[in-house]
């Protein structure tokens, strides 16, 4: 986290419409210089226009852009230092790589000698020393990667904005770039927006992350903030894994509320906005599989012991993904639940069809008001 | 037996197109070539030799003919490549899908009527009694009537209207395979209006704009109603001595000749543009 209190972009009450369709409903955010911030959200939620208003290929209807504090909104997009990495990267196929990278220094009329120093130096950087004579065509989807975010951060942008680059990649180079992505931003130290519909992309590289719906920032926060104390029942359900169940409070039970779940549980957990606290509110709450220990019934008259919540169950199938392997079980209700445990293939493993119980503290019960 | 079936449903499917080759242009040209080598020493007595194509260079009318036709086919054709790549471009990047289609069928109205309809219509334009010059008078900006066939502009704009479509087409298929983010990126890169044109939309464009200027120049190099009737006696369009030579004088021998020469210059003129836009043949037909 940068220690300065210097703010590189500040967007302020920024609305857009297209036609009947609020895409961007009056957001406000700024950025401080040189952190790692991610827009989150589902697509369709007005991320991409956002970062194209910043960038200058759309007018905001009403708001104010601050780039280091100078207003944007009169500046052509060429006359911005906002430079963009675009979502199929857009690197011009008929240059070699050597010219996509000096075409932004050419049109700034740098001299020969500087496009060569600088392109070589950023080259060296991104550790890609020799291919600047290489054709377009000739590169993996990494090196393309690199090439692109290269070819802005020789321009010694003040935000560079990144659109979704990684969803063109397969899986295994996806998890790769996202780590380089973090080190080339943090060799660079300049402030990178990343958006993205890919969560653990933006948990992962950010140091904070705005979690958008529908035109609105629902919360902003650091990856742990919004893990683990969402504000919001969006949040809670797009971030992360999650048993959901709608209910109706009951009571409060000291810190806790008593829930009963439409399907007819009743459950206990901790009010996580202000207006779950009322009675007979209607509420969505969520658990997350990990805080949810899978115990084998053994003994039947074991009691529940106070702030828990205890079901039982019968394992349905087992989902074996090496450390994050998880139970689907089956409630009395008939709901599948969704629990983390350990596959370590030896005797103990549990398996389909055995009678569990479900156990997790209130706590960790998050409940919002509908 | 499998292996037959495939080899024979290869020959019948190559057939069509191999008889299409050899009988309307193979054997035609050699032909042609066969003709063109005959030269006539007295009545039904032939010799081989060059003397038909060393006929054309002694006698300048001939070679400054195809020399004009020659220019003036590349003045059509840049003026169709610049009047058909802002057309071009808006049907495929800034018209709606709805929009574009209607464009493109506007495009391609003026083809559903015969080419010698088309030229009537530059005709009744044109002519001295014609709507323009008739409108002008009655306008007072003219005291009398004023003749605009039958000279070199007339000719020029009769045939950039024939084959502006045949640039539009290659130019609109091409940008449209272009990607948005491409241009986007020229300008968030820094550039201006102009420096993205020149060094991004132009050099992507260009296997279309090659196969654009090709079709356009070989269609007005070979067109024969257009320059006549535009142009009249004045317009010396090398089709028309071609034409001259096979039908006025009977003289096929020195027609053919006159036809692999167009040929030959044709060629000679596409390769040197392919040369110097550093484009290749099969470049421009893959990409468009």
């Amino acid at each position: 986290m940068p220690d300065s209190t210097a703010i590189d972009l500040e967007c302020i009450n920024i609305s857009k419409t297209f036609g009947d369709v609020l895409a961007v409903d009056n957001v406000s955010f700024d950025i401080p210089s040189g952190s790692f911030f991610s827009i989150l959200g589902p697509s369709g939620c007005g991320k991409t226009t956002l970062i194209r208003m910043i960038a200058g290929f759309e007018q905001p209807d009403s708001g104010e852009i601050r780039i280091k504090g100078a207003s944007v909104l009169n500046t052509a997009p060429n006359k911005r230092n906002v430079k963009m990495v675009f979502q199929h990267l857009a690197l011009f196929p008929m240059m070699n790589v050597y010219e996509n990278i000096a075409y932004g220094l050419r049109c700034r009329g740098v001299a020969k000698q500087e496009i060569d120093e600088r392109v070589n130096n950023v080259l060296d950087r991104i550790a890609l020393p020799d291919v600047g004579e290489r054709e377009i065509h000739q590169l993996s989807g990494g090196q393309k990667q690199r090439i692109a975010v290269a070819r802005c951060m020789v321009l010694d942008p003040d935000v560079l904005l990144l659109d979704e680059p990684l969803g063109a990649l397969d899986l295994k180079l996806r998890e790769a770039m996202k780590i380089e992505l973090k080190l080339l931003q943090h060799q660079f130290d300049t402030t990178f927006i990343y958006i993205t519909h890919d969560q653990s992309e933006a948990l992962v590289m950010s140091d904070q992350v705005a979690i958008m719906n529908q035109g609105r920032f629902e919360q902003v926060g650091t990856p742990q903030e919004l893990y683990h104390n969402p504000q919001s029942a969006f949040v809670a359900g797009f971030v992360g894994d999650s048993n959901r169940w709608s209910g109706t409070t009951v009571e409060s039970a000291g810190e806790a509320l008593k829930v009963k779940t439409d399907d007819g549980l009743e459950l206990l957990a901790m009010p996580s906005d202000s207006g779950s606290t009322d009675r007979s509110q209607k509420v969505s709450i969520f658990i997350r599989p990990e805080f949810i220990q899978v115990e084998r019934t053994r003994d039947e008259s074991e009691h529940t012991q106070p702030g828990q919540n205890r079901l039982t169950g019968v394992v349905d199938s087992l989902l074996f993904n090496g450390a994050n392997s998880r139970a689907l079980v089956r409630s009395p209700t008939d709901q599948l639940i969704e629990a983390d445990i350990v596959l370590t293939g030896g005797f103990e493993d549990l398996k389909p069809g055995e009678d569990v119980q479900l156990i997790w503290s209130c706590e960790q019960t998050m409940c919002f008001s509908v | 037996m499998q292996k037959d079936i495939k080899r024979l449903s290869l020959i019948l499917l190559f057939a069509p197109f191999a008889l299409w080759i050899t009988l309307l242009i193979l054997l035609p040209h050699i032909g042609m070539v066969v003709l063109s080598l005959r030269e006539k020493v007295a009545p039904r007595v032939y010799e081989y030799g060059f003397a038909n194509y060393i006929e054309f260079f002694n006698e300048p009318i001939y070679w400054n003919t195809l020399i004009r036709t020659g220019s003036m086919s590349l003045l059509v054709t840049v003026l169709a490549l610049i009047i058909g790549f802002p057309i071009a471009y808006y049907i495929a990047k800034i018209a709606g899908p709805r929009l574009r289609g209607a464009l493109f069928l506007l495009c391609l109205i003026p083809l559903w009527v015969s080419d010698l309809i088309r030229a009537f219509g530059w005709i009744l334009l044109l002519r001295e009694t014609g709507v323009i010059s008739s409108f002008l008078q009655w306008l007072g900006i003219l005291s009398g009537p004023i003749e605009m066939l039958y000279n070199d502009v007339a000719v020029i704009i009769g045939l950039v209207y024939t084959v502006i479509l045949f640039m539009i087409v290659p130019l609109a298929s091409t940008l449209d395979g272009m990607d948005n983010s491409m241009i986007e990126a020229g300008y968030n890169l820094g550039g201006r209006g102009i420096t993205v044109l020149r060094r991004i939309i132009i050099p992507y464009a260009m296997p279309g704009i090659a196969s654009g200027c090709i079709i356009v120049f070989m269609l007005t190099a070979g067109s024969y109603l257009t320059p006549i009737l535009l142009g009249g006696k004045n317009s010396s369009w090398f089709t028309e001595q071609i034409y001259d030579q096979f039908i006025t004088r009977y003289n096929w021998e020195s027609g053919a000749a006159f036809g692999m020469l167009l040929l030959a210059f044709t060629s000679i003129v596409v390769w040197l543009g392919l040369k110097l836009t550093g484009q290749t043949l099969a470049n421009t037909v893959t990409k468009t």
